[in-house]
């Protein structure tokens, strides 16, 4: 056997409570971020991520609770994103229970910050998180900001590569075209990303199908990050993973035989 | 009474809870005479071997798990804390080696693999007579690395491969070590952790 591919999914946090729409019959709480993590891990998700989209400090407060709670209960690694912006906040976050961070916004605004997180505690804790489109720039992809809405002025595999350079341990790549059409990756940014990386790929936006998922890995990616797709219940995680072991990919079988 | 080793390295919190599952009172300590004494004595570790090892000198844990495998006390070193047991690593330096605890007279080298880390749920396969693994087939483990041991070590072996094989777990007597991370490898690595916490 070889290194599984990782199916992960990403809980938006805000206030203690997961939001964006869920669509469990089998949860209690539809919004306690414990329960989905757990209900995720029974699922077979191989990691999770949780997004903070909080608006206020007082509710970043209470997301080290989430993840204090999650990381307490729940066994498998945790990837903690949204409003990164120093060691401290980092340190912070890992002593709260997460195994990694993710960072988008504070990274383009000020990249030394890649390498005094990875200095500090291990390139192993950082994702880089992109949200990338097509444009006319040298590579034919563009770093954007604000949920895809604004141009960072930068090309995406220039950042890529320089990202790597500062001590990325992992690229967490955003297709903000495809991202909530369910129409599939964008396969010619995650090839053309892969082709010019070296540490794990994480592909995200655009998954529908689940012959989705098998193109997404065909193009290079180590592991696929997705939320409707799974809050909505269109794909269960299982069925998911029972799909890419059919077509041959290796995947982790998560039950105790 | 199970004691987490704190030198400043690694995910205590989730480590001492996974450890709790098995049913047993777990501390988390950098006092010289509680890790000492303790039944079992985890030694956790993640980021670069050097740090690892600055911080468990700070400490005087480097002395506590000689001690420890000296009197025979049953030892647990977890990814990078697995790695320092060993003479020496060459993770970040380029002209002089780390040294290690020097447990076992190995050097833990870079993988020879095209993607680093590597991160993510990999197999195990083990030597018969390990009791880590006892009960738990075809079950994969939470691995962060770029570094390994490529050489066997010890008396029961667990190997991976990742571009190349390396060492994935080790038994030997009273030291046990992974290079993976049971309190981070979900059901698999609860029951790998009971069956430690069964021996002591």
């Amino acid at each position: 056997m070889a290194l599984s591919v990782r199916i992960i999914p990403c809980l938006d946090v805000t206030d203690g409570r997961v939001v964006k729409g869920v669509n469990f019959t089998d949860l209690v709480d539809a919004g306690d971020p414990v329960e989905m993590a757990d209900l995720y891990n029974l699922e077979g998700a191989d990691e999770l991520t949780f997004l903070d989209i909080s608006a206020s400090s007082s509710d970043r407060e209470t997301t080290l609770d989430v993840v204090r709670k999650t990381a307490e209960q729940v066994f498998i690694p945790l990837t903690v994103g949204g409003g990164i912006r120093s060691v401290a906040d980092v340190d912070r976050l890992l002593r709260a229970g997460a195994d990694k961070v993710s960072i988008n916004t504070s990274a383009i605004a000020r990249p030394e910050l890649i390498a005094e997180i990875a200095d500090r505690f291990g390139s192993q804790v950082l994702v880089i998180s992109i949200d990338a489109r097509r444009a006319r720039t040298e590579s034919g992809f563009e770093v954007t900001t604000h949920g895809g809405r604004q141009s960072a002025g930068l090309d995406a595999l220039t950042w890529v590569e320089k990202a790597c350079s500062l001590g990325a341990g992992e690229i967490l790549l955003n297709s903000m075209d495809a991202d909530g059409t369910r129409a599939g990756y964008d396969i010619g940014m995650i090839s053309a990303v892969r082709a010019i990386s070296k540490v794990p790929l994480i592909a995200s936006g655009g998954a529908g199908t689940l012959e989705d998922f098998g193109a997404a890995l065909d193009a290079g990616a180590d592991a696929l990050l997705a939320a409707s797709v799974f809050h909505f219940g269109i794909h269960r995680i299982s069925d998911v993973k029972k799909y890419l072991g059919a077509q041959g990919y290796s995947i982790r079988n998560n039950r105790i035989a | 009474m199970i004691a987490i080793l704190d030198y400043g390295s690694g995910n205590l919190r989730s480590a001492q809870r996974a450890f709790e599952r098995s049913g047993s009172e777990v501390v988390v300590t950098s006092d010289r005479d509680v890790a000492l004494n303790a039944a079992g004595l985890v030694v956790p570790g993640v980021g670069a071997f050097s740090a690892c090892m600055r911080g468990l000198v700070a400490i005087g844990g480097d002395q506590i798990v000689r001690d420890r495998i000296k009197a025979k006390r049953p030892t647990l070193g977890i990814c990078v804390g697995m790695q320092i047991l060993f003479r020496d690593g060459d993770e970040h330096v380029t002209s002089e080696l780390h040294k290690g605890v020097g447990i076992w007279q190995e050097s833990i080298t870079k993988l020879a693999a095209p993607i680093l880390p590597h991160m993510g749920w990999n197999t195990v396969s083990v030597t018969d007579n390990s009791q880590l693994f006892k009960g738990i087939t075809d079950q994969a483990f939470y691995f962060v690395h770029s570094y390994a041991a490529k050489s066997p070590v010890g008396v029961a072996q667990g190997w991976t491969t990742h571009g190349e094989k390396f060492l994935s777990a080790v038994e030997d007597g009273a030291i046990f070590a992974t290079q993976f991370h049971p309190e981070k490898s979900g059901d698999a690595g609860l029951e790998l952790i009971k069956n430690w916490v069964e021996m002591l």
